[in-house]
C-alpha cells in the first residue's frame, strides 16, 4: 500500500576513463602496458580501465616508498605527520558524497551505509591516527619512543575499499612508515580517488603509493623488499603470505575471515536482538569478514527469533545501489555470487531448510537474495566455512555452556555476539568466546578508537585504537 | 614412580622431600651399607602434571662440556609432543580463568621453589655448562628474580596493555589481552635455566599453557625445573617439558593445529626456523622468530592477543530517563 | 476487547516482558528514519497523514468559537486534501464539537480522566468519561495513573484502564501512557502492555502537556507491541503518537515505521493516528509544494 518511489542520490563523482598506477606522487601506465577493467556489479557495465602492477612497477613502488621514508617522512617530526593527517581526514570530510557515490557505483554496496558508515568512518581513521603521530612515545608503554618500521606493504580487499585502505594506511602514516597498497582488482576506484586526494593534500611523493592489480600483484609485493606486510583477506591466501614472509624479517599482521556466532539467550531485549541478527548477517550483503552468519540462539525462543526475524528479512529492499532506501545491494562480482550460489547449494543438499523472502532480482548485474537457513548442523558446510554473502545459518542451542562450545567450535576466531540481558551472562560469555572482537547487545559496530582484530585462523594484530598502532611500530 | 599414578592433586601438595623418600627404597638400603652407592636422578619428561619416560622408551646420553656423560635424559617423540599438546589444551583453560592474584602467588610460589634449591640448580647448571659454581649462582639468583618479577605482572600487564576506548558512539568499550592457548617454545640452547624462566614465565603469567622443548644439549636444568613447577601448586599441563632433539619433535608442534603460537628462540639452525614458521603458517599461529627479544612487558604482549568487547550504554533519553 | 486477565495474570505476563535496549531501539529507530520518500510516494504518505490527525485543540482558552474553527478545517482542511481522522478536544467541548462534524465522517474525540494529570479520584476520571461519552464524543483519549504505576502498583492501573473501558461504552478507548513520564523503555513496553490487557483500543504516547512528548523510537516501541500483542492475542490495538510532531518530515518517518514495522494492516486511520495541531498545516504546504512546484508560506495555508 504505501510503496516507496526511487530516490537516487543524485550526486556523481567525476569517474575518469582510465586511472594509472599511482607510484612516488604520480600517475603512471604499468611497465608492461597492463591494464584491466572495472566493473559496476549492479548493472554489469565497465566503468574504467586501470593500469595493472606488474613486478617492475611494485619495485619502483617500493623505492619510491623507500626513497620517501628515508628523506622526508621517516625523519618528520611527528607533529608534522599528523597535520598531513588531519588534512586528508578533512579532504576526505569534504569530498564525502563523491566518495560514497563512487564506492557505491564500484562496489555495489548500498549508498545508505557508504555514505553513513564507510565514507565519515574512513575519515574519522585519518582523524583519529592523525593525533597519535606526536604521541607514540605514549602508544607503547615502557619503552623509548618507538620507530617506524619503514616500508609496508598493504593488501585489501573489495568489502570495504575505502574503510581498508583507511584502517592501513591512517595508522601506517601516523606512525612514520611509508606504504604501498594493493586496492582489491574488484574494486580500485576509491583507492585511486584517494591517490588524488594525497595529491590534493601536497603528500610528500611516494609516502602513499598505490599499485591496482589482482593476485600476481599481491604476490609481488609481499616478496619484495618491504619491512612488513598488513594484509586483509581471506585466510587462504593469509596463510599463503604467512608462508611467504617465513624466515625473513618483515612483519605481518593478518586480519582474515570469520564464521562468528550471534548467540541469543533466552532473556535477550528482543527487537533489539532481531535488528542485530539482520544487521550482524545483510550488513554489506554479507561481504563482511566479522559478519554473525552463525546464529545461535537458545532453543526455548528459536521458534518466537525465527517468526520475527523472517518477518524483519522481508521487509530489506534490495535494489540499486545508489538509491537511498535500498537495504541490500549487489554482490560485488560474478565470482563472489557464485561462490555464495554454490554454498548455499550445500546447504540444501546437506538437509538444512533454506527460507529467502519473495523479493524480485535485478534483471542485470550479481543479486543474491536474503537467505536464512534453518535446522543447521555443526557438521554442515554452511555452519562451517565463510560464505561471505547475506547467507544465515540457525543453529540452536540449550545451555550457555554448549552456546560456547558451538560459538567456539571453529578454525576462526574473530568476531562474536552475545544477546542477554544480563550483565554477568554477558561477560561470562564475552570471557569465554575466542574473539577478537565481542559485542554485546549490538553487532558490527567499529570505531577508529576500537582495536579490530582476530585470533586463531583469523589471524593476529589489531587495526585501531592504541593497540593497533603496535602493528606499525618496531615493538 | 609411584606418584606418577597418583592423583595429580596429591601429588602437587606433596614435598619435594617426601618425594625422594619415596624413591629409596628398603632394598636399595641394605645393598648400600659399605661405601654408599650415590642415586642418580631419572631426569624424565614432565607432561599434563606427571613425570612419564618418552612414550617411544627412547633417552639419550648428556654429557657435560668436557664430555662427561652427566645423566640420560628422556628422547621426547613426536607423541610425547602430542601428549603434551593435549595435556596443554586440557590445562590451559582453568589456567586462564583462575584470577590473575591466583597465578601472580603461583608464580611466585616457583620462586620460592626455585630459591630452596638453589644450590642443586647450582651443581647442575656448573656440570652442565662447565662454568664456576660461583657464576651459576648468579644465574640460578637471577632465574629466580625473573620468576619474581613476572609473578607481579600477572595482575597488572592487562591494565597496562588494555584498556577503555572512548569510541564515538554510545557504547561501553573494552580492550583486554587474553592468552592465545597453547604456545610451543623452544628454549634457548645455552642458557639452559634462565634462557627457559624467561621464555616460559611471561608465556604462563599472561594465562597461556605452555609445551617447552629444553636445550637439546643442556636439559637437565631444564629437566630438574619441571620439578620445581610441580611443587608449586601450578596445575598439571600448564608447562609441559620435553627434552629430546629440536629437529625431530620441532614439525610436529609446528604443524599441530591446536598449538596456537610457537617461540622459535631456541631454534639455532635459521633454515629450520624458517621451515618451522613456514610449517606454522599453516594454522596461522603467533610465531617468535630467533633472535627477537625486548623488555618484559614485551615479552608478555608476545602471547597474548586483544580482544574488545562492546556494550550499549544508555537510557531512554527520548522517554525523559536521559536527562 | 482486551485479553480477559485478572489484574493479577496481566501483572505478571507483563514483569515477563523482554527488555528493551535503548541504544538498539533507538538505532532502528534513526535507521528508519532515513527512508527518503520522494514524489508519489511523498504524496501519498502527505494525504495519509492528513487523514490520520486528531486534530487537537487542548487549551484552557478553548472556546466553542475555536472549537468550530478546528472542525471546519478537520472537514475540509484545503481544497481535495482528505478530512482529518477526529478532532481532539476537552471534555467540555466535545458537543460543539460532536455537532459541528455532524453528518461526517470526521470523529470526536475527548480527552477525558482529569487530563492531563489524571489526578484526581477515579470516580470524577469516571464521570468525566461519561459526561464525555454522553455528550457525543466516539473516542475517549484517557491517562494513566502514572503515580500508581511508578510505585509499581501496576494492577491498580490496569483496573482503572478497565474501569474506564467500561464507562466508554461504544466509544474507542485510547490510552495514553504518558511516556515521557515513564523513565525507561522496559515501563513503555509494560505500560503498552498493560493497557492492551485491560482493554485499550489505542495506545497514545503523550498528553503533549509534559517536557518529552512522542519520539519516534518511543513510537515504534509501541508498534512492536501491538503486533507482538496481536501476535500473542489476535486482538489488533492502534497507536497514537501526540505531541511534538509538527512537520511533514517527522510525521513520514512515523509512517515510515507504521509502513516497516506493522504493515498494511495499521495503515488507516482506523489504526494509526496523529495527535497534533500544527502539523496539519506543514502538510498542507508540502501539499502545495508537490502541486504547484513552489515553496508555500505559512500565509497560503489557514490559522484556526
Amino acid at each position: 500500500m504505501f510503496e516507496y518511489a526511487p530516490a537516487p542520490e543524485s550526486v556523481r563523482p567525476r569517474i575518469r576513463d582510465h586511472y594509472g598506477l599511482f607510484i612516488d606522487g604520480k600517475f603512471v601506465d604499468a611497465a608492461d602496458g597492463s591494464t584491466f577493467k572495472s566493473v559496476n556489479p549492479a548493472d554489469e557495465s565497465t566503468l574504467f580501465t586501470v593500469a595493472e602492477a606488474g613486478e617492475a612497477d611494485v619495485a619502483a613502488a617500493v623505492e619510491a616508498a623507500r626513497r620517501a621514508h628515508e628523506s622526508v617522512w621517516g625523519s618528520m617530526s611527528g607533529a608534522e605527520r599528523g597535520k598531513y593527517l588531519f588534512r586528508i581526514a578533512r579532504l576526505l570530510q569534504e569530498r564525502a558524497r563523491e566518495f560514497a557515490v563512487a564506492e557505491s557505483i564500484d562496489n555495489g554496496k548500498p549508498i545508505k551505509e557508504t555514505r553513513d558508515f564507510d565514507v565519515p568512518t574512513a575519515a574519522q581513521h585519518f582523524f583519529y591516527h592523525a593525533g597519535w603521530a606526536d604521541k607514540l612515545a605514549y602508544a607503547v608503554p615502557g619503552g623509548p619512543e618507538p620507530r617506524p618500521l619503514g616500508v609496508v606493504g598493504q593488501i585489501i580487499p573489495w568489502n570495504f575499499p575505502l574503510l581498508m585502505l583507511s584502517w592501513k594506511v591512517a595508522p601506517a602514516l601516523a606512525c612514520g612508515n611509508t606504504v604501498v597498497l594493493k586496492p582489491a582488482e574488484t574494486t580500485p576506484l576509491t583507492a585511486l580517488m584517494f591517490a588524488e586526494l594525497c595529491r590534493e593534500a601536497d603528500l610528500p611523493p611516494g609516502v602513499v603509493n598505490i599499485l591496482p592489480g589482482a593476485g600476481a600483484t599481491g604476490e609481488a609485493l609481499v616478496h619484495s623488499p618491504v619491512d612488513k606486510i598488513a594484509f586483509t583477506g581471506s585466510t587462504a591466501v593469509g596463510r599463503s603470505i604467512a608462508k611467504a614472509v617465513a624466515g625473513s624479517s618483515k612483519r605481518l599482521t593478518l586480519e582474515l575471515g570469520g564464521k562468528a556466532a550471534n548467540i541469543v539467550y533466552d532473556d535477550a531485549p528482543i527487537d533489539q536482538a532481531v535488528e542485530g541478527i539482520v544487521n550482524g548477517i545483510f550488513f554489506n550483503q554479507g561481504h563482511v569478514c566479522c559478519a554473525g552468519s552463525r546464529l545461535l540462539v537458545q532453543e526455548s525462543i528459536a521458534e518466537d527469533v525465527l517468526a520475527r526475524l523472517k518477518e524483519r528479512v522481508a521487509t530489506l529492499r534490495l535494489g540499486d545501489p545508489l538509491d537511498k532506501n535500498t537495504d541490500i545491494g549487489a554482490v560485488n562480482s560474478a565470482a563472489q555470487l557464485k561462490r555464495i550460489a554454490d554454498l548455499t547449494a550445500t546447504g540444501e543438499a546437506e538437509g538444512a531448510e533454506v527460507w529467502q523472502p519473495e523479493c524480485a532480482l535485478p534483471e542485470r548485474g550479481f543479486w543474491f537474495r536474503p537467505t536464512v537457513f534453518t535446522g543447521v548442523q555443526q557438521s554442515m558446510r554452511i555452519a562451517r566455512e565463510e560464505i561471505f554473502g547475506p547467507v544465515l545459518s540457525v543453529l540452536t542451542f540449550r545451555t550457555p555452556d554448549e552456546a560456547i562450545a558451538k560459538a567456539n567450535n571453529t578454525p576462526y576466531g574473530l568476531s562474536a555476539g552475545i544477546w542477554t540481558e544480563q550483565g554477568s551472562k554477558i561477560l561470562w560469555t564475552a570471557e569465554r568466546l575466542r574473539a577478537g572482537v565481542v559485542w554485546a547487545n549490538t553487532f558490527n559496530q567499529f570505531d577508529a578508537a576500537s582495536p579490530f582484530g582476530g585470533v586463531k585462523e583469523s589471524g593476529y594484530g589489531r587495526e585501531g585504537g592504541r593497540q593497533g598502532l603496535e602493528a606499525y611500530l618496531d615493538v | 614412580m609411584s606418584e606418577q599414578s597418583k592423583p595429580e592433586q596429591g601429588r602437587s601438595k606433596q614435598g619435594a622431600g617426601k618425594r625422594g623418600a619415596a624413591k629409596r627404597t628398603a632394598t636399595e638400603r641394605n645393598t648400600t651399607e659399605l661405601a654408599r652407592l650415590h642415586v642418580k636422578k631419572t631426569y624424565k619428561l614432565y607432561v599434563g602434571g606427571k613425570f612419564p619416560r618418552s612414550e617411544s622408551g627412547r633417552s639419550y646420553a648428556v654429557t657435560g662440556p668436557d664430555g662427561a656423560e652427566l645423566a640420560n635424559a628422556a628422547l621426547a617423540s613426536r607423541k610425547d609432543a602430542r601428549d603434551a599438546v593435549t595435556a596443554a589444551r586440557k590445562a590451559h583453560r582453568a589456567w586462564a580463568a583462575q584470577t590473575a592474584y591466583l597465578r601472580g602467588q603461583i608464580l611466585y610460589r616457583a620462586a620460592e621453589m626455585l630459591e630452596g634449591r638453589a644450590g642443586q640448580f647450582t651443581e647442575e647448571l656448573s656440570a652442565a655448562t662447565g662454568k664456576e659454581p660461583h657464576e651459576t649462582l648468579g644465574t640460578v639468583e637471577a632465574a629466580i628474580d625473573r620468576l619474581v618479577h613476572y609473578a607481579g605482572w600477572t595482575d597488572k600487564f592487562a591494565s597496562v596493555l588494555g584498556g577503555a576506548n572512548p569510541v564515538a558512539g554510545p557504547f561501553f568499550n573494552h580492550t583486554k589481552p587474553e592468552p592465545l592457548g597453547v604456545v610451543a617454545v623452544f628454549a634457548p640452547q645455552d642458557d639452559p635455566l634462565l634462557g627457559l624462566v624467561e621464555a616460559i614465565a611471561p608465556a604462563i603469567a599472561t594465562g597461556n599453557a605452555v609445551v617447552v622443548v629444553a636445550s637439546e644439549a643442556k636439559p637437565l636444568a631444564a629437566l630438574s625445573f619441571a620439578e620445581v613447577l610441580a611443587t608449586s601448586d601450578l596445575p598439571g599441563g600448564v608447562v609441559n617439558l620435553l627434552s629430546g632433539k629440536v629437529a625431530e619433535i620441532a614439525p610436529h608442534l609446528a604443524g599441530h593445529e591446536d598449538v596456537n603460537g610457537i617461540d622459535l628462540g631456541g631454534v639455532e639452525d635459521a633454515a629450520l626456523a624458517a621451515e618451522l614458521e613456514a610449517t606454522a603458517a599453516g594454522t596461522l599461529k603467533v610465531v617468535r622468530r630467533p633472535g627477537t627479544a625486548g623488555s618484559s612487558l614485551d615479552a608478555l604482549r608476545r602471547w597474548v592477543e586483544y580482544k574488545t568487547v562492546w556494550h550499549p550504554a544508555g537510557m531512554a533519553a527520548g522517554v525523559g530517563g536521559g536527562y | 476487547m482486551g485479553s480477559m486477565l485478572s489484574g493479577a495474570e496481566a501483572v505478571s505476563l507483563v514483569r515477563a516482558l523482554p527488555g528493551v535496549d535503548a541504544v538498539g531501539l533507538e538505532a532502528r529507530a534513526a535507521g528508519l528514519g532515513t527512508r527518503s520518500i520522494k514524489k508519489e510516494s511523498k504524496a501519498q504518505a502527505i494525504d495519509l497523514a492528513i487523514a490520520m490527525i486528531d486534530l487537537t485543540t487542548l487549551e484552557g482558552a478553548d472556546t466553542p468559537g475555536k472549537v468550530r474553527s478546528l472542525c471546519a478545517k478537520a472537514l475540509r482542511p484545503e481544497g481535495d486534501a482528505p478530512p482529518v481522522a477526529a478532532v481532539c478536544v476537552y471534555p467540555a467541548m466535545a458537543a460543539t464539537a460532536a455537532e459541528a462534524v455532524a453528518g461526517s465522517d470526521v470523529k470526536v474525540a475527548s480527552v477525558a480522566t482529569g487530563f492531563p494529570a489524571g489526578q484526581v479520584p477515579l470516580d470524577v476520571r469516571l464521570a468525566d468519561t461519561e459526561a464525555a461519552v454522553v455528550a457525543g464524543a466516539d473516542e475517549i483519549d484517557m491517562v494513566i495513573n502514572r503515580g500508581a504505576f511508578l510505585a509499581g502498583d501496576l494492577e491498580r492501573v490496569f483496573e482503572e484502564i478497565k474501569a474506564v473501558k467500561a464507562a466508554c461504552g461504544e466509544a474507542r478507548l485510547k490510552v495514553i501512557l504518558e511516556t515521557g513520564e515513564l523513565a525507561s523503555y522496559d515501563n513503555v513496553r509494560r505500560a503498552s502492555h498493560l493497557a492492551m490487557h485491560a482493554g485499550a483500543d489505542f495506545i497514545k504516547t503523550s498528553t503533549g502537556k509534559v517536557g518529552v512528548n512522542a519520539t519516534l523510537p518511543v513510537t515504534l516501541l509501541m508498534m512492536q507491541a501491538v503486533r507482538d500483542f496481536r501476535a500473542a492475542t489476535g486482538t489488533q490495538v492502534g497507536v497514537k503518537p501526540a505531541g511534538g510532531i509538527r512537520t511533514t518530515k517527522d510525521a513520514i518517518k512515523y509512517l515510515v515505521c507504521v509502513n516497516e514495522v506493522l504493515g498494511d494492516d495499521w495503515l488507516s486511520p482506523h489504526w494509526f493516528r496523529f495527535g497534533a495541531s500544527s502539523l496539519l498545516n506543514d502538510l498542507l504546504m508540502q501539499r502545495r509544494k508537490l502541486t504547484t512546484g513552489h515553496y508555500s508560506g505559512s500565509d497560503y495555508v489557514t490559522v484556526d
